[in-house]
């Protein structure tokens, strides 16, 4: 399969970023980037990944496995990802993380029918003293609130639709 | 781009450029001091680069404090295998938003720790191992590298000096334990991030079983004001033992949250109340994750003390990566402690069984006395069950969650207690561990 010429040229730099004969190395920064252009790691991608890094199968799966950020199912287009955990717990990050999932009708690792949102509660992301923050795909949101909240996912759901417009 | 209004009380070294219109710039950070320490460097000897960071007193800023002169001078200098330098940008410990700060306002003065340090042990080839939810940060890093190259800062024959270092960017993607040196390495080398058993330390054996200078962002940040102005002048800016600044995330419930750097030993209360502008809405302080969430917590009666490793140590907790986590008095220390046993079960990596199942018995437990339907003795259980993961895991994570779980169930007891068997239904068979 191909990738987008974008995409290659960032493997082929990645396969010389590591030393000879070492190129394994590149594996998850491959899998992560093809995920974000084809939204999760298909079966196609996972063997297309293994062939070009002379691994088998097994070997990427164990790893995909791993890492919380890899998928093997599409999220929605916009993935909500609220962090509950202490910081954010203190200011208010449960209640956001309830708000959205009433709002959406979904739950943590759901997708809306439409494919246009998901919902992941997730472990701290690193914006403890902006808490509470979301990030939407890799998009921080700080010092949220549910009156914020709504406006991002409807401003998100807005876009949408002028994307399905066109 | 600042996150937080600065304080009159900060002592600027790290952050003192984050003021510049454009400070991640190469033209800025030129401007003010850029790359001077890494000439005067080039100028030194390995050996005087790594006696002026043992003088500066620097310990590392990723949690466990170790003085990074020393971890520098364990690199066997005459190893035939190539050398290499390891940024841990992971950071993942909750509470902890400091490298993110350091990176995205000023991501040259990294490199330049980068280079100083391979010049102290001949490293050739340098990775800046960063969290993949920080994808703008990786951006970030990568329009500085590319500028480094452009002024031949990176590259081949440096400035002249005949030294070559090239330094590049690595994803992780979504993993607490990568945090953790060993298991950084593994990852790097595209597997499983499981912990590695040392000896040998990565000193020796590191990236591609080849010697490596390891260490965090803040700490690699600190190099270019040790050889700029000296170690013993970064040295005096601390404590005896602790030397520099460091960058306090403050976060919970406190009127300013927000990154400030302070010199080492600031006291925490002041921290709390004269930085952080004290507790909103009037609030008593209850109690302090004083280093990231796997610090033990102290009670606010523990809290008049300098904020440096020794002091913390000496109080029973943790300097750790210094994300101070402020809890006002309505805090219920159950559910804290859950959300916190939550968060290690799930990133334990499993490798080791006192870990993965420790941090899945502790979830249990708590969660279990959480929701009203703990067995009296739950909270023995709940200490003696951390007291068995303490020292016998491969890597810190199992300790990680042991350590402030003991401090909360002793320290808070009757908040635990009360939670027995309080749910309206609770009764015979009502016992049953609740996987949350």
């Amino acid at each position: 399969m191909t990738f987008s010429p974008q995409l290659e040229t960032k493997f082929e730099k990645l396969l010389t970023s590591y030393p000879e004969g070492r190129q394994r190395a590149a594996l998850i920064p491959m899998l992560l980037f093809a995920q974000d252009e084809t939204g999760s790691l298909s079966p196609e991608v996972v063997s297309e990944i293994a062939s070009r890094l002379g691994l088998t199968l097994l070997e990427v799966e164990e790893v995909i496995s791993y890492y919380s950020m890899l998928r093997k199912q599409p999220l929605g287009r916009h993935n909500l990802q609220i962090c509950t955990n202490i910081s954010c717990l203190l200011t208010g990050g449960v209640a956001l993380f309830e708000h959205a999932c009433r709002k959406l009708g979904i739950g943590s690792g759901e997708v809306t029918p439409d494919g246009r949102f998901s919902i992941e509660e997730v472990e701290c992301i690193g914006a403890c003293s902006w808490a509470p923050a979301i990030m939407v795909n890799y998009d921080y949101h700080h010092h949220l609130t549910i009156e914020k909240l709504d406006r991002l996912i409807e401003s998100l759901q807005e876009g949408s639709q002028d994307h399905a417009v066109q | 781009m600042l996150f937080n209004e600065p304080s009159p009380l900060e002592v600027k070294v790290l952050t003192r450029r984050f003021q510049y219109p454009d400070s991640a710039r190469i033209d800025t950070f030129l401007a003010h001091q850029g790359y001077q320490a890494f000439q005067k460097a080039l100028a030194m000897t390995p050996d005087d680069i790594i006696q002026e960071v043992k003088v500066s007193a620097l310990r590392g800023r990723g949690g466990a404090g170790f003085p990074a002169g020393l971890k520098w001078g364990f690199v066997p200098r005459n190893s035939p295998k190539p050398k290499y330098v390891v940024v841990n940008a992971d950071e993942g410990e909750p509470g902890t938003c400091k490298d993110r700060v350091l990176m995205v306002n000023d991501p040259h003065q990294l490199l330049e720790g980068m280079l100083i340090a391979a010049r102290a042990v001949g490293a050739t080839v340098g990775y800046i191992y960063i969290r993949g939810e920080y994808r703008h940060v990786i951006d970030i890093m990568d329009r500085a590298i590319a500028e480094a190259y452009a002024r031949g800062y990176l590259g081949r024959n440096i400035l002249g000096s005949g030294m070559d270092f090239d330094a590049y960017t690595h994803t992780g993607a979504g993993s607490y334990e990568c945090g953790e040196e060993s298991a950084l390495l593994e990852s790097l080398e595209g597997k499983r991030g499981n912990p590695r058993i040392r000896p040998p330390f990565p000193a020796v054996s590191g990236a591609f079983q080849c010697p490596t200078v390891l260490n965090n962002v803040e700490t690699f940040c600190s190099v270019p004001e040790i050889i700029l102005n000296g170690g013993a002048a970064f040295a005096a800016l601390g404590t005896p033992k602790n030397g520099g600044t460091r960058l306090f995330a403050l976060s919970g419930h406190i009127n300013k949250p927000g990154v400030y750097e302070l010199p080492m030993g600031f006291n925490l209360l002041r921290l709390i109340h004269e930085v952080g502008g004290g507790i909103p809405n009037g609030k008593r302080l209850k109690a302090v994750i004083p280093g990231g969430s796997s610090c033990p917590v102290l009670k606010a009666g523990e809290c008049d003390l300098p904020m440096d490793f020794d002091s913390l140590a000496a109080a029973g907790s943790m300097l750790g990566s210094a994300a101070v986590i402020v809890m006002d008095e309505d805090t219920c220390m159950v559910t804290a402690a859950l959300r916190l046993m939550r968060f290690y079960a799930h990133e334990s990596c499993g490798w080791c069984v006192p870990c993965r199942e420790g941090t899945h018995w502790l979830k249990k437990l708590v969660g279990r006395l959480h929701a009203g339907r703990g067995l009296s003795g739950d909270a023995d259980l709940i200490e003696e069950v951390s007291r068995n993961m303490l020292g016998r895991t491969f890597c810190p994570l199992g300790d990680a969650a042991a350590m402030p779980m003991i401090s909360l169930v002793t320290k808070f007891r009757e908040e635990f207690e009360a939670k027995i068997g309080s749910a309206a239904d609770a009764g015979p068979g009502s016992d049953q561990l609740v996987v949350l």
